[in-house]
């Protein structure tokens, strides 16, 4: 990833520029802050992230109702979900985002169901708890789930839906846990509020309440951060379970609740989307004494460098010698699959706009095919996504961030357990593999671009400038990208293929990408007698 | 697939599972689409216009250009007046649009935004350049459906834009409905061939469906012009397709300019399309061509080679009002029998209009507005059906049933075609019911013994 950018520094000044100056002056100055030309000789080069959109802006944000029920909540499939709002929060978030869930032995299975209150005028006036209380009643008695997950929307923050209440009031009544959140739209600046009040809420209630719950001997881990987009989640467990690691419980895709409730089993916690779930790493630690990695599935090289690292933790020859295998036969036979494809990708330049870890884990995966990625950025980072955990204590809260509920976990009695030996933990802290994430700026080579929370009219003129082989981005881009011509691989919820994850994955992806780059549709853009 | 739906029917009087319907805002943000050079303005929390620019774009696979006020707690607090002029400053510093559409949501709503007084201060105050049109729809989510925020965009089109010069033109005011851009195509086309001149509005055709050129517009050419908005109060007659969907502006046109109006059934089905044609020779003195005449027969041919395979199918529908309605009378007059008949609108028109297509020939059938998807899935568990039409979220229960199954109104998230392939008119019709026959013989095909499975159908 450190080979020198096929844009160079002039071009890519003057667009910056360009981007610029077309603003009003205050968002322009503002929106500067978002940029940044990297420079490696520049260690610590610093970018804004996770402050307001300007209003007007043409965006790719959504809010914190979609990061809570939307990205973190809702693919947990055994779990009962309704959304206490009007009807249309919960229609678009009913199966948009592929987290796909089998059911366990108990058959439960809710993904493809969406539940609302639907809340009307008369509701809005009078107040919606009666309505409320009598949904999760009625939910209960129809789908018997062992939990139910209440969502509320803009209004229903406004109009004082006092959801927590009604929430204890039904867990006490049923005898089954009913969580609320109160993730209104409006809360923070992006959908990252809301992953943070959806693990407020998963760790306030679910992790590690299965008190009988037995020890399970082995590596065992929970992951995190990972949502089972097109079956990622899948053939990362294949490959670890071949390594002989055992997932406790996954965050959230293909979640379950019972396993939730056991996650504290776990000795390590692997953790995929940063920006998603780092807090219910950080708590977990405090509270049992799991440590947490930072690991990237996303790309065979990527992949290898995880196991050697969850092998460093555990630090067991026999593991590490049964992960070398594993590596040298998952990777002979994916380098078999992918060589023909590097040859066409090869030299390939890429954009990448994804959430707030995807811009950066699919770096790797394009680098493995040959492909470079020029502008990267994501959605709804934070300043350490991109620059890393060590500038965390100079992050200022700001007032948008203060408004999210701040939780703080005391260790458990009884159930707080190191893994590892004092040791073990010491070698780890001198060699930083805990806690640690340099975030996406190191990565990019000289004189690529980062643009966070990038706008239409930035696209517009970073696409006209740099011309990409490819853009990894969303739904709402897609088709502006590709009328210009230029090929667009969803990478929220992948296009329908997928897995993409892992040593399997990275061939689909390969197969994918291979797809978009080089049918011959794109040389009819142009008809013929305009050549 | 779907196991924890229970076959029988449980009362439920809070929880609504598995929606036929959504919210206001996406329907005023469709409609606002098709006004030539308009940026719809989404004035709430930015998740709103993130879904409803995602399933728009979802359904139609084309660009959805919209804004948003983005709003964030302090906003909720203090009102939307700032945050409103300062997306007006950008956007026409950025995209300048010809038009804004600006609706609102429920969180504006809630916190009672007025928006023409905003929009007031800011043309008073040059944060609206001269000559910028400006229009709004009031669209709460917790009031009505998708369907009734089309209406009030539409609406808002005659309220905002229609003029009386005083001299009538020699032309009449179509409204499509919430229809495909093929649909509103189809229409102009009919039109274009009788020799009738009118303007449609909204029209999305070249708007939602545009061609690929390398080259991305962010105002297509598509779209109806405020100019030609503004001269509809001048028209013969107005003629509005669907009366959930397109009454409400018919109505106001005649209030504001006098304008008189013919509310019909979306043309779904020789009948409703006669109704059609029959008003439109009445409005103008003038006969359909042979074209049109021709296309008719073409229908009716099919009807009559056909008829076998939908004599007597009992079909399970849940969709909008406008198209449910003309689609079951289609199917009636081709001998079907729809048993259940939902939609997720709370709708007279329609629980009156498909009492009085079934009520003699399907007595048994189950008509029900406001209703849920959950709801039909039990009613098909309790008694199966031969067919399943719906939009896409049926695809779930006729899984789940193992029953055949279209794809029909809004949205489709999973084909392609529904865009491009028009299903009102005699033309559309004919695309309609060769589908659904189709679907039926793939299936006959599919189930059917070896010694049954013939070469000729």
């Amino acid at each position: 990833m450190d080979a020198p950018s096929p844009i160079d520094q002039t071009t890519t000044q003057t667009a910056v520029k360009d981007i610029v100056e077309a603003y009003p002056a205050k968002v322009g100055k503002k929106r500067a802050k978002h940029i940044v030309v990297r420079d490696p000789n520049e260690p610590e080069q610093s970018i804004d992230a996770n402050v307001r959109t300007t209003p007007g802006i043409i965006t790719q944000r959504g809010c914190a109702f979609a990061g809570c029920k939307g990205v973190v909540i809702g693919p947990i499939g055994d779990v009962v979900h309704i959304v206490h709002g009007p009807v249309g929060c919960s229609y678009y978030s009913w199966l948009i985002r592929r987290n796909q869930f089998r059911a366990r032995a108990n058959g439960r299975n809710f993904v493809n169901y969406c539940f609302t209150t639907d809340l009307t005028e008369h509701d809005i006036v009078f107040g919606g708890m009666t309505k409320l209380r009598q949904a999760i009643q009625e939910a209960y008695d129809i789908f018997q789930p062992p939990a139910i997950t209440v969502h509320a929307t803009c209004p229903v923050g406004l109009i004082g839906d006092d959801i927590q209440g009604v929430s204890r009031e039904m867990s006490e009544k049923l005898g089954i846990s009913v969580v609320a959140f109160n993730c209104e739209g409006y809360k923070g600046v992006s959908q990252s509020a809301g992953h943070h009040i959806a693990n407020n809420g998963i760790m306030k209630n679910w992790v590690g309440t299965d008190e009988g719950a037995e020890e399970v001997e082995g590596y065992t881990v929970n992951l995190m951060g990972e949502y089972n987009i097109g079956g990622d989640t899948w053939e990362i467990e294949r490959v670890l379970e071949k390594c002989g690691i055992e997932v406790i419980s996954k965050f959230s895709g293909d979640g379950s609740y019972d396993e939730t409730t056991q996650a504290h089993l776990a000795k390590l916690n692997l953790v995929m989307c940063h920006r998603s779930i780092n807090y219910v790493s950080e708590m977990m630690e405090t509270k049992f004494g799991i440590p947490w990695i930072k690991v990237n599935f996303i790309g065979v090289n990527s992949f290898a460098k995880s196991l050697r690292k969850i092998a460093e933790v555990f630090d067991d020859p026999k593991l590490t010698e049964r992960v070398e295998t594993v590596i040298a036969e998952e990777m002979a036979e994916t380098e078999a699959q992918l060589a023909t494809y590097r040859e066409r990708l090869t030299g390939k330049t890429v954009f990448l706009f994804v959430g707030g870890s995807r811009a950066h884990h699919y770096q790797g995966l394009f680098a493995d095919l040959g492909m470079k990625t020029i502008v990267a950025g994501y959605e709804f980072a934070h300043r350490d996504d991109y620059e890393g955990r060590d500038i965390l204590p100079n992050l200022k809260i700001d007032a948008d961030s203060r408004n999210i509920e701040e939780i703080h976990v005391k260790q458990d009695p009884e159930r707080y357990k190191r893994p590892f030996s004092d040791e073990a933990f010491a070698k780890m802290e001198e060699n930083k593999t805990l806690k640690d994430y340099k975030g996406m700026m190191p990565d990019m080579g000289e004189g690529t671009l980062v643009v966070d929370n990038i706008s239409h009219h930035e696209l517009d003129v970073l696409i006209e400038r740099f011309k990409p082989d490819l853009i990894g981005s969303g739904i709402k881009d897609k088709y502006i990208i590709e009328k210009l011509g230029i090929p667009c691989k969803q990478l929220h919820n992948y296009d329908y293929g997928g897995p993409f994850a892992g040593f399997r994955g990275a061939v689909n992806f390969a197969k994918d990408v291979d797809l978009r780059v080089n049918t011959p549709v794109w040389k009819y853009v142009k008809a013929p007698w305009l050549n | 697939m779907l196991d924890a739906t229970p076959t029988t029917l449980v009362e439920r009087k809070a929880l609504r599972v598995n929606p036929a319907k959504t919210c206001q805002p996406i329907g005023a943000m469709y409609s606002a689409l098709g006004i030539h050079g308009c940026l719809p303005h989404s004035h709430g929390s930015q998740g709103c216009c993130s879904y409803h620019r995602s399933h728009l774009t979802r359904h139609f696979r084309e660009p959805i250009m919209a804004a948003t006020s983005s709003f964030t707690e302090g906003t909720a607090v203090f009102g939307g007046g700032a945050n409103l002029r300062q997306a007006f400053k950008t956007i026409y510093q950025l995209y300048d649009p010809p038009v804004i559409a600006v609706t609102t949501t429920c969180l504006s709503e809630t916190i009672g935004d007025d928006i023409p007084t905003i929009v007031r201060e800011a043309r008073e105050s040059g944060v609206i350049p001269e000559g910028k049109t400006v229009i709004h729809a009031n669209t709460p989510s917790y009031v009505g459906c998708h369907i009734t925020g089309w209406s009030n965009m539409t609406a808002s089109m005659v309220k905002y834009l229609s003029e009386t010069s005083g001299e009538s033109r020699n032309q009449v005011n179509l409204i499509p409905g919430y229809v495909e851009p093929s649909d509103t195509r189809e229409l102009k086309k009919m039109l274009t061939t009788w020799g009738i001149d009118a303007v449609t509005f909204p029209d999305t055709s070249d708007v939602v469906d545009t061609p690929q050129t390398g080259h991305f517009q962010m105002y297509p050419q598509g779209g109806t012009t405020v100019e030609a908005l503004k001269t509809t109060g001048d028209s013969l007659a107005t003629i509005a397709l669907g009366p959930e969907a397109s009454s409400q502006a018919a109505i106001a046109l005649e209030a504001k300019c006098q304008v008189p109006y013919h509310i019909l059934d979306l043309p779904i089905g020789v009948a409703a399309t006669d109704r059609l044609v029959q008003t439109l020779m009445d409005v103008t003195g003038t006969q359909p061509t042979d074209e049109i005449v021709n296309a008719r027969g073409r229908l009716v041919d099919v009807m009559t080679d056909m008829q076998s395979y939908l004599y007597e199918k009992r079909v399970a529908i849940a969709g909008d009002p406008d198209q449910v309605v003309p689609l079951v009378e289609m199917l009636v007059t081709c001998g079907a029998k729809p048993v259940y008949v939902i939609t997720g609108a709370e709708s007279k028109y329609f629980r009156d209009r498909t009492q009085a297509i079934l009520g003699e020939s399907v007595p048994e059938a189950v008509i029900r507005d406001n209703e849920d998807l959950f709801y039909l899935h039990q009613l098909m568990k309790q008694e199966p059906v031969d067919l399943l039409i719906s939009n896409v979220y049926g695809k779930y229960i006729a899984r789940a049933e193992d029953v055949p199954f279209v794809r029909y109104g809004w949205p489709i998230l999973d084909r392609v075609g529904h865009s491009y392939f028009p299903t009102l008119g005699y033309a559309g019709s004919l695309h309609l019911l060769c589908t659904i026959i189709n679907t039926l013989l793939e299936r006959k095909d599919r189930d059917d013994p070896d010694e049954s499975f013939e070469l000729v159908l």
